[in-house]
């Protein structure tokens, strides 16, 4: 099978508001900054695929407002996920792999300050029994992260929860793009108030706007566009059953089972960038994709740092991609979640040639 | 060329409002015709278990299920979180948690809202019972919330026929969000200029096409579209169409004319509404110039300038 290649990776600023650009405005410069990159104009791009939301901009067919910024005139090959850019990601690699393609690009956004993004997100829910009560995104997290606390063989408590914001924000000092950076120590956390309980702010990610794009590229073609591409030798993506009371909140099998299928546990990872918008859901992504204290995890900062909607799962993979790129990691896995309480999981697995 | 003046961002609110109206299947609508009548059914599934609320099918084996039993109104809380601020529409207006509740008999869990006095008072565990709103639809809302009960489990989910007189077959499920609307650096710039009866176009760097209205990009070529250029006022009409259905909300009598209007100095159409001619005389060449309302931030529509038609070779390329 041909071999598939993240060849080039760009993320906006992620900030609390962005008034000032539409969302072609904001994600432009992103897209300039990969083709740039690899040396490609986007004429030259076999396939684009996008990953947005209208519910975020409150207008329908918000995208192909977005597709300006690709040169969509004469027509292009692309397609549109309305979910998280890492899906996207995944409907690129597949059009890629039947080598109907060589190269893809691949964008997403999410400008969440135009609304109040904790009931725009229950939109996504189940309309009949859950939606018409509007539990807000950072409730039902807290479902999630009370559920952990309480499960026995966890050993996840709220000093834990806050050790993992610590740690997240402290790594993305070294962000230039994060929307968070720095905290006090996890101890000087527990001191402020909940949100909802037993989540407090810090346990949240920061709602703000931003972009992000990637270039896959396939065999020969991407050694010509990299010089150290990160090649995907696996992914694959499950979802749960969509009502939160027939999940066990305190497991993720559906992100196990992606990471079985795309091949983590044939080998060890020496870096993985984990989409945890929340810190308790980090505590159940490391278990069940059962990575070893070694392992570098999130040195970007993570979602908690910054989490563009429809985007911070596609950061993922960039993140991970690029750590490939500078020769900092040689076997990376990615993950990405879309949906309230970790509802699906996208789990990719990249190395580099050897060194 | 004029220089591209540094933005000043546009805002204002915008209100999406939809009452989506959703059908039932014969599960659902069992389930909340019965939440009317004060009782609560689940569905059991070809292993014994019992689903609350039901679903048609097994989310683990997807078989289809139609096997309804009726389970008690009290339960067991299996996870809960405290909402100190309470946000529109949610169940109650006072501080309350979030619980899933395991109701005796289902061996699944049900999301609302539990009424209690503060997070001390709640905990994983607790025994609950549904309080009933008053006015009863055959909705989740009809469960107003849950309240601390003290009596221990009722036993197993018994069979139940799911008839009910004068079933539900469908919600209506009204949402309303609230945003604010910026147009981002291009479209403020236009609506702006527009404001002062001046239409501006925006040319792209590369292909030299001129905009209107600009958002930002050139379509063609994927790069920014900064240098201004004045278009217009007046234009040609392109194509048009003879609307003959009233829109609600709109005053204008019907047959009117809705035509894609090119303005002079403009590489694409764009489109507004032809008055001051009957509508059965206009016609592709039209020469139109806008006419403005006394406090209209844009033009109410467009009349014929009196010009003699443009040649088509004139507009062919902007069709
Ligand atoms: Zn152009």
């Amino acid at each position: 099978m041909r071999q598939v290649a993240i060849v080039a990776f760009g993320q906006s600023d992620h900030r609390p508001d962005s008034a000032e650009t539409s969302e072609v405005e904001m994600l432009m410069p992103v897209l300039h900054q990969v083709l740039d990159t690899v040396g490609l104009r986007a004429g030259e791009i076999d396939f684009t695929c996008s990953g947005s939301s209208d519910y975020l901009a409150g207008r329908a067919f918000s995208f192909t407002m977005a597709l300006d910024g690709v040169g969509a005139w004469p027509p292009i090959s692309e397609s549109h996920v309305e979910m998280d850019g890492a899906w996207a990601l995944y409907e690129a690699w597949t059009r890629l792999l039947t080598g109907e393609a060589d190269t893809a690009l691949v964008y997403a956004y999410g400008k969440s300050s135009p609304g109040d993004l904790r009931e725009v997100l229950t939109r996504q829910l189940d309309p009949y029994y859950m939606a018409p009560l509007w539990p807000d995104s950072v409730s039902l997290a807290a479902l999630q992260a009370q559920a952990l606390i309480d499960a026995a063989d966890t050993g996840a408590d709220e000093r834990a929860l806050a050790g993992v914001a610590a740690r997240s924000r402290t790594a993305a000092e070294t962000n230039p793009h994060a929307q968070l950076t720095g905290s006090p120590p996890p101890e000087a956390l527990l001191d402020e108030p909940y949100l909802v309980r037993p989540l407090r702010r810090h346990d949240c990610p920061p709602i703000g706007d931003g972009a992000a794009a990637v270039v896959l590229a396939a065999g020969d073609t991407a050694r010509r566009l990299c010089p150290r591409p990160a090649w995907i030798r696996g992914m694959d993506h499950r979802t749960e059953a969509h009502s939160l009371g027939v999940r066990d909140l305190t497991r993720s099998p559906s992100t196990r089972l992606a990471a079985e299928r795309a091949g983590a546990f044939q080998a060890p990872v020496d870096l993985a960038e984990l989409h945890a918008p929340f810190t308790s859901q980090e505590l159940i992504l490391r278990r069940e994709l059962r990575l070893a204290d070694a392992v570098r995890v999130n040195p970007s900062g993570g979602a908690l740092a910054a989490n563009p909607m429809m985007a911070a799962g596609l950061i993922r993979l960039g993140e991970a991609a690029a750590a490939i790129h500078r020769g900092a990691a040689g076997r990376a896995l990615a993950h990405a979640t879309s949906g309230p309480c970790l509802q699906q999981n996208l789990v990719a697995v990249l190395e580099g040639d050897v060194l | 060329m004029t220089p591209a003046p540094s933005p000043e961002v546009l805002q204002a609110p915008l209100v999406v409002e939809f009452p989506f109206t959703r059908s039932l299947g014969p599960v659902q609508s069992a389930f909340l015709t019965g939440l009317r009548n004060r009782t609560v059914l689940g569905v059991r599934t070809t292993d014994g278990r019992v689903l609350v609320p039901p679903v048609e099918y097994d989310p683990v084996t997807a078989d289809e299920l139609a096997d309804l039993v009726e389970v008690a109104p009290t339960g067991t809380v299996t996870t809960w979180a405290w909402n100190p601020a309470p946000r529109r529409g949610q169940p109650l207006r006072t501080p309350f948690a979030w619980v899933l509740v395991r109701l005796d008999g289902a061996d699944t869990a049900l999301l609302h809202a539990l009424d209690a006095p503060g997070p001390d008072a709640v905990r994983t565990g607790m025994r609950v019972r549904i309080r009933w709103a008053g006015e009863r639809v055959g909705a989740i809302t009809d469960i107003a919330c849950f309240e601390p009960y003290d009596g221990a489990g009722a036993g197993e989910a018994v069979p139940h026929s799911g008839e009910f007189a004068d079933p539900v077959s469908g919600i209506v499920a009204p949402a309303r969000l609230d945003y604010t609307y910026a147009p981002g650096r291009a479209q403020s710039r236009y609506l702006k200029a527009l404001a002062g009866r001046t239409t501006y176009g925006e040319r792209c760097p590369s292909c030299r096409k001129v905009y209107v209205p600009p958002r930002g990009a050139c379509p063609t070529c994927g790069v920014a579209t900064d240098e201004q250029v004045e278009v217009g006022p007046r234009g040609t009409v392109t194509t048009f169409c003879i609307v003959n259905i009233k829109a609600r909300n709109l005053d204008i009598e019907v047959p009117y004319v809705y035509a894609h209007i090119a303005l002079d100095g403009a590489d694409l159409a764009l489109h507004g509404r032809i008055g001051g001619i009957p509508y059965d005389q206009v016609r592709m060449g039209l020469r139109v110039e806008p006419v403005w309302s006394a406090d209209g931030r844009y033009p109410d529509h467009y009349r014929p300038t009196g010009e003699p038609d443009a040649d088509y070779d004139t507009y062919k390329e902007l069709l």
